[in-house]
């Protein structure tokens, strides 16, 4: 089992105090598929043990996977403000 | 900061920074804006960079960019769970100027490449998002940043905003993305030794490989994996397709894990650093997922027009985006002569890129995406081939089966002359004829 935080904690970011992406947890409890989960790279949706979707943007990578994913309507994606984020400098 | 330009372009990666540059260049007042703290921050990609669109305009580009190696071998490996079979071509044409590829670091590359658009009198400003369009009498007419009193007005906005790109979706050329038409790829960073690399990969001096992985992904997964050498380290991913990640709900990192704990891929891996971590959709849709190009006072280019050309045997995006940016500019220039800035006169885009490489390229290879979409591409076919090669090569005192035989008892079974006729069928009507 891979550990994320062990990878992410190799990146540099410099995060902005809000969210850059918004996550409507009401309509992720009707969700059959919660694809969010393992689809995002950087494993920032989690599902508690009685099914209640977490998300967390810190070790957001900015792919726009999850916004591809979600059929339910529930991301609402945008970028961090200019300068904050994430910031590659070896890829 | 002035509010008025002739031009804005949206995102300094190869697109944008390129359509700045030939812009400037022609006496046009240029505002690049990028959301990073530098061009390139956000950016990864494999990779390679395919400079001869480049060198047209920055010629012998590779002696002041921040290049890694060039590519003068090229390896596609199917991988089975034990086993891989490759195909692995070397010449020394490609180390000749001016170069067929070059490993590259985006965030160093980008940087680079963004200050020749700056030189050329660009105004480049950076840790800028920009959150919409503005509109006047029906046309683009600037942008909306976000920052204190960010309305930038522009006769044209270039749309470089890369594969996301919300531009395309606010200006209505683009709908969402169906899940088939972009993938996700991560990458880590993987330090060893020069000397390490260049004998484990049978390179000489700044030679570089680029190699390319089908199979060895967790189960139902498609998509692949590579490795790509830069000067002391090297670039190992995986690229995975959406609709096949629910097979399984197998997170990426964990095929990433998968992929690098092959033994065949293992090996080229040992005791190397992991440096850092990255991730990045690519738009390998193609024509069925390319917007509408333009309309009135914008254009779009590079990832954010879907511009990259991936089937298997290429695997091209840096150059596409350095076309998309040439074309981009020219356009604008034409119409500044013209004074017309319409939707009409922002057609001219599309007819250079029709004449262009770009263009033809994608419809020349636009039934790519349904062949690399096979599951039998992903699975089937690289396992049988390992085993075939295992059976062949596999002397046990017993006399010898001639290859047909062979074939004949290992596909038997897994899959039908009907479908391999099929496929075959498929994969040349997608690359070979």
């Amino acid at each position: 089992m891979v550990v994320i935080e062990d990878k992410l904690n190799l990146i540099r970011y410099r995060v902005s105090p809000e969210a850059h992406i918004k996550v409507d947890k009401n309509r992720c409890v009707n969700c059959p598929h919660q694809a969010c989960t393992y689809v995002c790279p950087a494993g920032c949706y989690s599902k508690t043990d009685d099914g209640q979707l977490l998300f967390a943007y810190e070790g957001c990578l900015e792919c726009g996977s999850c916004r591809v994913v979600c059929d339910q309507g529930a991301v609402d994606w945008n970028y961090p403000r200019g300068g904050y984020g994430v910031s590659f400098r070896f890829v | 900061m002035k509010h008025k330009f002739d031009v804005i372009v949206v995102g300094a990666g190869p697109a944008g920074a390129t359509a700045a540059m030939v812009l400037a260049k022609s006496g046009l007042e240029v505002l690049l804006l990028e959301r990073g703290k530098y061009p390139g921050e956000k950016n990864m990609f494999g990779g390679a960079l395919f400079g001869r669109v480049l060198n047209d305009l920055v010629p012998n580009y590779w002696e002041e960019a921040p290049v890694e190696r060039y590519i003068t071998r090229k390896v596609i490996t199917m991988l089975s769970a034990d086993s891989s079979f490759s195909f692995d071509f070397k010449t020394t044409k490609f180390g000749e100027a001016p170069y067929n590829g070059f490993s590259v670091n985006r965030s160093r590359f980008d940087r680079w490449y963004a200050q020749k658009a700056v030189e050329a009198g660009a105004l480049l400003v950076t840790e800028t998002v920009v959150d919409d369009l503005l509109w006047v009498d029906g046309r683009v007419a600037g942008v909306r940043t976000r920052r204190d009193q960010g309305e930038v007005y522009a006769d044209v906005v270039i749309a470089a905003d890369g594969v996301n790109s919300l531009l395309a979706q606010k200006a209505k050329l683009r709908k969402n993305f169906l899940p088939n038409h972009v993938t996700v790829g991560v990458k880590e960073v993987i330090q060893l030794p020069k000397a390490t690399i260049e004998s484990r990969f049978n390179l000489s001096g700044a030679e570089g490989v680029s190699n390319e992985f089908l199979g060895g992904l967790p189960g139902g997964m498609q998509g692949g994996g590579f490795i790509y050498t830069n000067k002391e380290s090297l670039s190992v991913g995986v690229v995975a397709q959406f609709p096949t990640m629910h097979a399984q709900r197998v997170p990426i990192y964990e095929a990433l894990e998968q992929f690098k704990s092959h033994p065949s891929v293992q090996a080229l891996l040992k005791d190397g650093v992991v440096k850092e971590y990255s991730a990045h959709m690519i738009p390998e849709g193609g024509l069925e997922m390319m917007p509408k190009l333009y309309t009135g006072g914008m254009l779009i280019a590079g990832d954010a027009a879907g511009f990259v050309l991936a089937n298997g045997l290429y695997l091209e995006g840096v150059n596409f985006a350095i076309a998309s940016g040439i074309a981009a500019a020219q356009t604008v220039v034409a119409a500044k002569e013209k004074g017309d800035y319409s939707s009409g006169s922002m057609q001219h885009y599309q007819q250079i890129l029709e004449e262009s490489f770009l263009l033809k390229d994608l419809r020349k290879y636009k039934h790519a995406l349904t062949f690399i979409e096979n599951p039998r591409l992903h699975t089937t076919y690289p396992d049988l081939i390992c085993q075939l090669a295992e059976k062949l090569f596999t002397v046990d005192g017993r006399s010898h089966q001639k290859i047909m035989p062979q074939f004949r008892e290992i596909f038997q079974g897994q899959v039908s002359w009907r479908e391999v006729f099929k496929d075959v069928k498929e994969a040349g009507r997608a690359m070979i004829w």
